[in-house]
């Protein structure tokens, strides 16, 4: 198959080749379908996802993809007249399941939104929040693991001097990237973003992307994005997905130079969605 | 074309004549009754007013156990209002999306926010004066109470549902189980607007003479015992202002004075609060 145009520019941005060889999937879902009440969201998915690489998960608005990441985490628990079906495994165990803790899950399963979201208090008390949750720590582990999650989210530089300050007076690029140290703070395997730079400028985007880039050293990461240059520059793997089936999955290389399907190329050319 | 626009122009001008005329007629009533206040009873205010209690005609009498006596009053229905009043506002907004219970809840709240003063006033002597065969200053916080429960009810959930789902959700994913997100954050984000709600309550409790006449009765002398009838500045205010005497009259207006004084300090600190949130 030829290479259109399009599909070549997208090739520039691909970031990665060729690393999804020898990775093992840390969370499967298998005939996993999802209703909101009678709307049938996510129709039997089958996806692996590769331990400490990222995933990139798109398709146009409504496909499932948001909605895949809150099974996930069995965000959707929260709500009732939602519900799973079929198994989402995590070394073994079916997360879905009734029997598995959803709070334990989470401290699990981190989350970041698409919207930056501290919460009304010090910049400190966001990242202790979240760990006490958990932990029981001293002072000193406690200022130890606020510090680590801080550097570790590339934020420690611009918040060491203001963290008894309320997080509300930080820019919204910030923000974001203390959401992002509050939810590894917890030490989670597994870090799921819901369009995570949709409501920033160009330069925290570009920040927040750096970042997920060397939290794959240690995480595993599923990403939802709309922009086909973020997936392509920020991901090993990328499943396209339409009304709430996954189309294609594959290396993130090939899904932007060579898909297989007629749907995902007129997706990734921006032909549909 | 023209004929259209010009008419069009006067429409406008009158409608925001009107709408400024009734803006600054309200404006002028609320002056007047404060201007006729400070004229009347700042006179009358004297420290001795604030030390010395009620007594007969001629014996320069205070308003000092009419006030204790309302602060012991409105504190302890407050302290009763409170908690039920936030607990039951967390409930509706919380826990009761959708439920039978939430909206039966909400629905007596509402017409409770509406009652006539005096029917909780005559509803509480029933409970607790007609079975307890005697007036109390208990009766009086417990009116109160009454009062305050469906103010705070409204302004909690009001202000919760205000907290965005975004932010529970934030809470959740990292773990935090219910009672937590509610109690350290949604509870921290809509504080300065639950507050704000409990002190426009205790402004509106402070001011109420109705639910007291049948449930504290009034006491023209020093008492601070929650079994006995206890003065309280409205109820002060209603017996003084209806005696013939001069004097008493005169200690009338400046209870009148003083309440409007409390009541617009704590409107004051209930605006600031609201200001610095935002």
């Amino acid at each position: 198959m030829a290479e259109t145009p399009e599909l070549s520019s997208l090739a520039g941005a691909v970031g990665r080749h060729d690393t999804l060889k020898g990775a093992a999937p840390f969370i499967r879902t298998r005939n996993l379908d999802f209703f909101y009440g009678d709307n049938h969201a996510l129709k039997s998915v089958n996806l692996d996802f590769p331990e400490k690489r990222v995933t990139a998960l798109i398709g146009p608005s409504g496909c499932g993809k948001s909605t895949l990441l809150r099974v996930i985490n069995r965000m959707y628990s929260l709500y009732p007249g939602q519900r799973a079906t079929g198994e989402v495994l995590m070394q073994g165990e079916n997360l879905i399941d009734a029997k598995v803790d959803p709070t334990d899950l989470r401290a699990r399963i981190g989350m970041v939104f698409q919207k930056p979201t501290p919460f009304p208090m010090t910049i400190y008390e966001n990242i202790a929040f979240g760990v006490r949750l958990h932990e029981r720590l001293g002072k000193s582990a406690m200022d130890e693991r606020v510090e680590w999650s801080l550097k570790k989210a590339a934020i420690w530089d611009e918040a060491k001097d203001r963290l008894n300050t309320s997080a509300l007076g930080l820019s919204g690029g910030q923000q974001q990237r203390l959401c992002i140290a509050r939810t590894i703070a917890v030490k989670p395997e597994v870090l799921l973003f819901d369009e995570p730079t949709s409501a920033l400028d160009p330069i925290s985007t570009a920040k927040v992307e750096e970042l997920i880039a060397e939290l794959r050293a240690d995480f595993t990461i599923v990403i939802v994005t709309h922009s086909m240059q973020q997936a392509a520059r920020c991901s090993d793997q990328t499943a396209f997905m339409y009304i709430g089936e996954v189309v294609e999955v594959g290396a993130t290389a090939d899904i932007f130079t060579r898909p297989r399907e007629q749907r995902t190329r007129e997706y990734v050319t921006g032909r549909f969605g | 074309m023209s004929g259209r626009t010009s008419a069009r122009k006067a429409t406008n001008l009158v409608v925001a004549a009107l709408a400024t005329g009734a803006a600054l007629l309200s404006l002028a009533v609320l002056a007047s009754i404060l201007w006729t206040l400070i004229a009347r009873g700042a006179p009358a205010l004297r420290l001795s007013t604030l030390t010395t209690s009620m007594a007969p005609t001629g014996e320069h009498g205070g308003l000092a156990n009419a006030i204790v006596g309302s602060l012991i009053q409105v504190g302890i229905g407050m302290l009763i209002a409170t908690p039920i009043g936030v607990l039951a506002g967390t409930y509706l907004s919380e826990y009761a999306k959708g439920s039978k219970l939430g909206d039966v809840t909400r629905f007596v709240s509402d017409i409770l926010l509406s009652a006539p003063s005096i029917l909780i006033g005559l509803f509480v002597y029933v409970l607790l004066v007609a079975t307890t065969k005697t007036y109390s200053g208990f009766a009086g916080a417990v009116a109160l109470a009454v009062i305050a429960i469906p103010i705070i009810i409204r302004t909690t959930e009001d202000m919760l549902s205000l907290v965005p789902v975004a932010l529970r959700e934030a809470a959740a994913a990292l773990g935090a189980p219910k009672w937590k997100v509610v109690t350290q954050i949604a509870w921290r984000a809509a504080g300065s607007g639950m507050l704000t709600g409990i002190l426009l309550a205790l402004a509106r409790a402070a001011g109420e003479t109705a639910p007291l006449l049948f449930t504290s009765l009034g006491n023209l002398n020093w008492s601070t015992s929650l079994g006995k009838p206890m003065a309280s500045l409205p109820v002060a205010i209603y017996q003084f202002a209806s005696s013939p005497y001069e004097d008493l009259v005169q200690l009338a207006w400046a209870g009148a004075l003083l309440i409007t004084l409390g009541v617009l300090a704590i409107n004051i600190i209930a605006q600031l609060t609201v200001g610095r949130r935002s």
